[in-house]
């Protein structure tokens, strides 16, 4: 069986070796720990602990406050000893709580307790979700538990577990599918308690066999359970990519997973799913992969979420050379940061630290109307001319060409030869686009 | 840790294709055929030729220095133009008119519409276009070193019978770049390994063509005739590394399908109808024209839109 795929995309350097044979290490944390209210999309959580506050391993510190928000929780047990704006991944300042760590990791009580998910009801499995503050690990950060309730359950066909880890480089979720693949069926199967009629596929790109053999053989027998192989190309990930390669449906910017019959989880997002409901443990820790050709020793880490990322360099060996870029997330789609001492969140996938800028590097040219931006656009678009209203300003022939259908995955970026800034001028125009939408 | 780092907004890497690498890709894939023109023709097309391709990088490089303007002769874009425009001249050419041809296709048809990836015509066949208007006996004047005669095309067209298989090694009259079938293959199959070019245009050209030529060409299905007017002329030469000049045709992938159609069936209508033998060269020129109109109606439909619905709401 050919491996299922979608039209355009891009084949970049992977750089999954560097990182992809170590075992997940896991670090302690050293520093004082950093919480962000917000580590997710929707309202920030409201803390609810004070300074002075003795809290424990798995204690609720933030509360989601209103419908899209998600609960924040301690990943160490110490004082609290700060409530205050901090710099944050986006580089912005934020509201956290900042907890001295005592070294105990004392849990709050009924931690760690086993369930077994199939006596819960539906609407305690979606209770504990929503308690331990999932939200989606692959990058947006989505609340898990909205995402778990649509509109019509019985409408759901497929729950679609994304392994795909397209974006070069990440290879968190990879070594997470070869140690922990019990968890990620684990988890599978407790979602797919919520939705009775639909079959569960775990969607992994063929450039990784060992994870493949290993989830197959765990589903063999499986009844409602089935590992999907995806195509290698970037990006085979984005949740519209993996729908369509996994199901043939697809859906656009305006539509939900759910309105297609799906439910997409990252692999990381399942495993807490598994851990939040059959082992009562919250959201608190993350699998970051360390990584880059300026790192000594390129690996994954299970970090305590709140500890700084300058603490993973170290635990990495440091630098072999000066990096010249370090970005949180994966090189396509991640974060650049200007100062690594943020903290680790729910959804800091990995920290790249590239010896080479390759945007710094190169001045943009004239467009030479190529078309390999329309090759290879997953959106099917057409970014050459989208950018032309870009860059006039012209929010309207922007979106007659559907620009808001773009997901600013970068692949025109990527392949553009004349180095044309085409995502970075898209987010612009984006965000101009959705402001002045929401004023009025 | 306290010195700041680079930042920009994502994506953080680029592919290893640049403009430079692209132009420099199309130059090695004419230069087959150049080669086998200058075997065919002997010194005379190499001196056309250098002085085409010198003329056309300097012609950029005084524009743009006059002007102020950041130099770009380095992306070998002239590079291509004025090898191009050498392939597309007799190689009885006069030293005086490939320099008038390089200027006028750097100045005229690139330069002076904004420069790279701006002008709407392809700039070597604006040129020989422009040339062919001017000067039309010395443009269609092949007698060179004893080898007179018509081109294959021409004596096609008068009806008599002509080699193929010369016509496909390329030891006939003609431009100096494109009586070789062969080395133009080859040339072409280099640039679609690099994936410089896709097959849509070429493809697309050539069917149309063949289809028009076996309707149209009064021999019926005669595969002779159908092989000759393949080979014969600039129609190789100018479907795979003319039609295919990224900058005047459709980034549309519809939109390609439709101007190698357009391409294959107005060369189809000049060479059969018209006075002249060849045609390839007025039917690109002419098709470049036609490129924001076609693209305007070969805009794909986005991923997840439904036609039906139209707009994503």
């Amino acid at each position: 069986m050919s491996a299922a795929t979608f039209k355009g995309g891009i084949h970049p350097f992977e750089g999954k070796d560097l990182s992809k044979d170590l075992p997940t290490r896991v670090v302690l944390p050293k520093g004082d720990l950093v919480y962000p209210m917000s580590q997710h999309i929707g309202a920030p959580a409201k803390p609810v602990v004070a300074v002075g506050d003795r809290v424990l391993v798995g204690q609720r510190i933030g509360e989601a406050n209103g419908f899209v928000s998600a609960n924040i929780c301690s990943s160490v047990s110490g004082k609290v000893k700060a409530i205050e704006k901090r710099l944050m991944v986006s580089g912005a300042m934020g509201e956290a709580v900042v907890i001295e760590n005592d070294g105990e990791y004392t849990p709050v009580e009924g931690m760690g307790k086993e369930r077994d998910y199939t006596k819960l009801t539906k609407e305690e499995i979606r209770q504990y979700v929503k308690d331990a503050g999932i939200v989606g690990m692959g990058g947006a950060g989505f609340p898990t538990h909205i995402k778990l309730t649509p509109k019509d359950e019985n409408a759901i066909d497929y729950v679609l577990v994304n392994g795909a880890e397209c974006e070069p480089y990440l290879t968190s979720d990879y070594r997470m599918m070869l140690e922990e693949p019990e968890k990620i069926v684990g988890g599978l199967k407790v979602i797919l308690r919520l939705f009775d009629k639909a079959k569960g596929l775990i969607c992994i790109e063929d450039n990784k066999p060992e994870a493949i053999e290993k989830l197959n053989s765990l589903v063999k027998g499986e009844e409602r359970v089935e590992v999907k192989v995806l195509k290698t190309k970037y990006p085979q990930g984005a949740e519209r990519q993996v729908i369509y390669a996994a199901t043939g449906r697809s859906i656009n910017s305006s539509m939900l997973p759910a309105d297609a019959g799906c439910i997409v989880n990252n692999v990381d997002t399942v495993i807490s799913i598994y851990m939040a409901v059959c082992k009562s443990t919250p959201l608190i820790r993350r699998i970051v992969t360390v990584t880059g050709e300026a790192v000594k020793t390129p690996q994954n880490f299970n970090v305590k979420t709140g500890t700084n990322y300058a603490e993973l360099i170290e635990e990495a060996g440091g630098y072999i050379s000066e990096p010249a870029k370090i970005v949180s997330g994966g090189p396509m789609m991640g974060m650049a940061l200007f100062d690594i001492n943020v903290p680790v969140t729910k959804t800091s996938s990995a920290l790249l630290c590239l010896t080479k800028d390759g945007v710094a590097e190169q001045e943009p040219t004239a467009c030479i109307r190529c078309g390999r931006c329309v090759e290879a656009c997953p959106s099917k678009l057409v970014p050459q001319k989208m950018l032309e209203y870009a860059e006039k300003f012209d929010d309207e022939g922007f979106q007659r060409l559907y620009g808001m259908e773009c997901y600013e995955c970068g692949s025109c970026t990527y392949v553009c030869p004349a180095r044309r800034r085409l995502t970075q001028a898209f987010k612009q125009t984006r965000r101009s686009i959705l402001d002045s939408r929401r004023k009025k | 840790m306290s010195n700041l780092l680079n930042v920009s907004a994502s994506p953080h890497v680029r592919s290893q294709v640049t403009t430079r690498t692209i132009m420099r890709d199309v130059a090695i894939a004419l230069l087959p055929a150049a080669a086998f023109g200058v075997f065919n023709f002997g010194m005379k097309a190499l001196i056309t030729i250098v002085t085409c391709v010198a003329a056309s990088v300097l012609s950029e490089y005084i524009y743009e220095k006059l002007l102020g303007k950041p130099i770009t002769t380095s992306d070998y874009s002239a590079v291509v133009t004025g090898l191009l425009l050498a392939m597309n001249l007799p190689s009885s050419a006069p030293v005086w008119m490939s320099l008038i041809g390089s200027v006028f296709a750097i100045i005229v048809v690139k330069q002076l519409f904004g420069g790279l990836g701006q002008n709407f015509m392809n700039p070597a066949l604006a040129a020989r276009c422009f040339l062919l208007i001017s000067f039309t006996g010395r443009m269609t004047d092949f007698a060179v070193d004893g080898m007179t005669g018509p081109t294959p095309l021409a004596a096609l067209k008068a009806g008599e019978s002509v080699d193929v298989a010369k016509m496909f090694l390329g030891t006939t009259q003609g431009t100096i770049g494109e009586t070789s079938a062969v080395f133009l293959l080859i040339g072409a199959a280099y640039l679609f390994v690099r994936k410089v070019i896709s097959f849509r245009i070429p493809c697309a050209y050539l069917a149309a063509f063949a289809v028009f030529a076996l309707i149209f060409g009064g021999r019926g299905f005669d595969m002779n005739y159908l092989a000759a007017q393949l080979f014969g002329g600039g129609l190789m030469l100018g479907a795979f590394f003319m039609a295919t000049d990224y900058v005047t045709s459709p980034i549309t992938p519809m939109g390609q399908i439709v101007f190698g159609v357009v391409l294959g069936i107005l060369t189809g209508i000049f060479r059969i109808f018209g006075g002249s033998a060849e045609g390839v060269s007025y039917a690109i020129i002419f098709s470049n024209l036609l490129v924001p109109l076609i693209e305007k109606v070969t805009i794909p439909t986005p991923f997840g839109i439904r036609k039906e619905t139209g707009h994503a709401k």
